[in-house]
């Protein structure tokens, strides 16, 4: 009996065909365009992430506490009458204590990579200029393995700074600033009072000015001597194989070593927050579009019910159920959104396939880059399902219309 | 009720508003299987509104009305619905073929719905019916391709596919010319034929009315006096 339903729904959709054609490529081409933009924005976000978690560490363990210390004698008495204010807290000796027991600990754990690094500030005086830096103190073996510096090495190797204790990695903005090459001897000091002679081996571009400007990259036990801390360390950089892991395994890491430990996703949460913003306005745009698309097919099926009244009243007549006509307009909500779902997904697939090989530059950039383009069975379930529930839903006030018309009242306005 | 196949009493029907309507009022009539009655009446007098409360297509406000000795007042929309699928049949003034369809699907259709019949065979009694009513070569028309008397015939086939007890036109010859006319009037004499069915005719074409078994004369939305509401089963 469905098949008598959708044959009548047929007819009437075909006695329309422009007006069908016309739906039918709203509701196509919202879900294309749905598809394309959504895979835009994805493959964004998915590349914004990657580069986050490459070039960040995963966790990164500080030399402080989450949490205010409790004084000992609020321990002691928590509901005291009494409450002492303006304790001064106990002066921390600076730097993360027993660190390298820290980091036996992290080692032990599957899939994690940790390594010690000392931070501090440095000044750098070359040809009148001076530079304020920030000396990145790590072992030179584990750079590799905890950061990502390597990667954006223009001249000289990590390795270097393995080979000679004394060298040092700088940015390419410095290098431009102060007209330094490689094999150059630079002279930093620190508030200690401290200096010393360094040669740079090596000279990075990451592409974010201030950073190449301001971060070197020096041998931990120099860093210690600079400013006059020795064995101390005050960052303990974590990279983990699976960096998803890195909320769960920081608040266990911080509940073992009791230093504040930061995850990726906690270090970068205005940014997330960003993106999720985003997502939420992109979507609501590209489902403006279906919703666009939806209102031509209520459009439609709202004029074929108000011109098929006398058929409406003909088929009642002969004894059609009044869920049986409603059953005929959704039937055409559901062919329209079947039917741009099945133009509308391939489309969007050939735009998605079009973007993905193109290729621009961004200005002032040599670099050809692509489009980042990221998408997956969920994209298309989406548009697929969003596309077809605004054709039905669209279908649904004027098929409840067309039920609830009474043939005899069609039939006195026809003058029978 | 032993013969009569459709019965009322004090049938009427008003209409709500402002100022209410009286479309008809007590109507009680009887009208046996095998009948061909004839409703006539100046226009307005309510013909029309009669034969859809006997059609079942609209409600009476009060009144009884029975079908095949069925009291139909109970019955919701689809009851109603299914009861028009299976023992009525309609053919009214202007044709009523649903335009996007061929006069074979046409006739098919209320098989179809019914469900009774495979696709083959209401194809197939489609066919038939068409055949009987000498449209055979105009099945696979559109109905914009038929004439008044030969869409008006596709119609009586489509009134006809579930066989019903009853057929109920609404001046069937209203709009067509004269030798149409006459072959939808012959069709519908013919329908009673056998004494199974009943065949109910609004007209005012009283040269039709007078072919008829019976007359009932509606005036002001009641029977007129001397119209003899029960003739045939006394």
């Amino acid at each position: 009996m469905m098949s008598v339903f959708l044959n009548i729904a047929l007819h009437h959709l075909l006695a329309r065909k422009r007006q069908t054609l016309v739906s039918l490529l709203g509701i196509a081409l919202g879900t294309a365009f749905f598809l394309g933009i959504s895979a835009m924005m994805q493959g964004s976000e998915t590349d914004f992430i990657h580069r986050l978690i490459d070039n960040s560490p995963h966790i990164t363990i500080q030399d402080q506490y989450r949490n205010s210390q409790i004084q000992p004698i609020a321990r002691l008495y928590p509901n005291a009458v009494f409450q002492m204010h303006r304790v001064k807290p106990e002066t921390e000796t600076r730097g993360i204590r027993n660190y390298k027991q820290d980091i036996d600990y992290l080692l032990g754990l599957p899939g994690v990579q940790a390594s010690p690094m000392l931070q501090g500030q440095g000044l750098l005086s070359f040809a009148g200029k001076d530079e304020a830096l920030t000396l990145n103190g790590m072992i030179p073996k584990d750079i590799d393995q905890v950061s990502t510096i390597g990667r954006y090495m223009v001249d000289g190797s990590i390795k270097d700074l393995t080979e000679n204790p004394d060298g040092i990695i700088v940015g390419s903005e410095l290098a431009r600033v102060l007209s330094l090459e490689r094999g150059e001897t630079i002279t930093i000091s620190a508030a200690t009072g401290q200096s010393h002679a360094f040669k740079i081996v090596g000279i990075f571009h990451t592409g974010r000015a201030s950073f190449d400007e301001t971060q070197v990259f020096l041998s931990l036990k120099r860093v210690q001597a600079l400013l006059d801390r020795p064995n101390r360390a005050n960052t303990i950089v974590v990279k983990l194989d699976d960096p998803y892991r890195a909320q769960a395994l920081a608040a266990q890491i911080e509940a073992h070593v009791a230093y504040k430990a930061v995850s990726w996703q906690e270090a970068s949460e205005d940014i997330l927050s960003t993106l999720a913003l985003r997502n939420i306005i992109m979507y609501s745009v590209v489902s403006a579009v279906l919703v666009v698309a939806a209102f031509g097919i209520y459009n439609v099926i709202s004029t074929v019910v108000m011109e098929k009244q006398r058929d409406i009243a003909i088929l009642k007549s002969m004894g059609f159920h009044a869920r049986d006509i409603q059953q005929i307009f959704l039937f055409q909500g559901i062919l329209l959104g079947a039917c741009g779902c099945a133009v509308g997904l391939p489309l969007g697939t050939a735009i998605m396939y079009a973007l993905g090989r193109l290729t621009f530059k961004f200005p002032g950039s040599t670099q050809l880059n692509q489009m980042p383009i990221d998408w997956g069975w969920k994209q298309f379930a989406v548009a697929g399902s969003f596309a077809f529930v605004a054709a039905v839903g669209a279908a649904v006030l004027p098929a409840r219309k067309a039920a609830q018309l009474k043939p005899v009242d069609i039939l006195r306005g026809a003058g029978a | 009720m032993s013969g009569a196949v459709l019965k009322t009493e004090g049938l009427a029907r008003r209409l709500a508003g402002e100022i209410p309507v009286t479309l008809v009022q007590d109507i009680d009539l009887q009208i046996a299987r095998g009948e061909f009655v004839a409703i006539t009446g100046p226009s307005g007098s309510g013909k029309s509104s009669l034969l859809y409360l006997l059609g079942l297509l609209d409600q009476p406000t009060s009144g009884k009305l029975w079908l095949e000795d069925t009291e139909t007042s109970s019955f919701d929309e689809d009851e109603l619905a299914d009861v028009r699928l299976s023992k009525l049949g309609f053919v009214f003034q202007s044709n009523f073929l649903l335009p996007e369809f061929t006069a074979l699907e046409n006739v098919e259709l209320p098989m179809q719905r019914l469900g009774r019949l495979s696709n083959t065979e209401a194809k197939a009694r489609a066919l038939s019916l068409l055949g009987d009513l000498g449209l055979a070569s105009q099945a696979e028309k559109l109905p914009h391709q038929l004439s008044g008397g030969q869409s008006q015939r596709v119609a009586i086939a489509r009134a006809l596919a579930n066989d019903p007890a009853i057929v109920l036109a609404d001046e069937p010859t209203g709009n067509l010319d004269t030798a149409s006319s006459a072959i939808v009037r012959h069709i519908l004499r013919d329908l009673t034929k056998d004494g199974e069915r009943t065949v109910v005719v609004v007209t005012h074409d009283m040269d039709f009315a007078a072919e008829c078994d019976r007359q009932i004369r509606i005036v002001d939305g009641r029977i007129a006096k001397g119209a003899a509401s029960d003739a045939r089963l006394t």
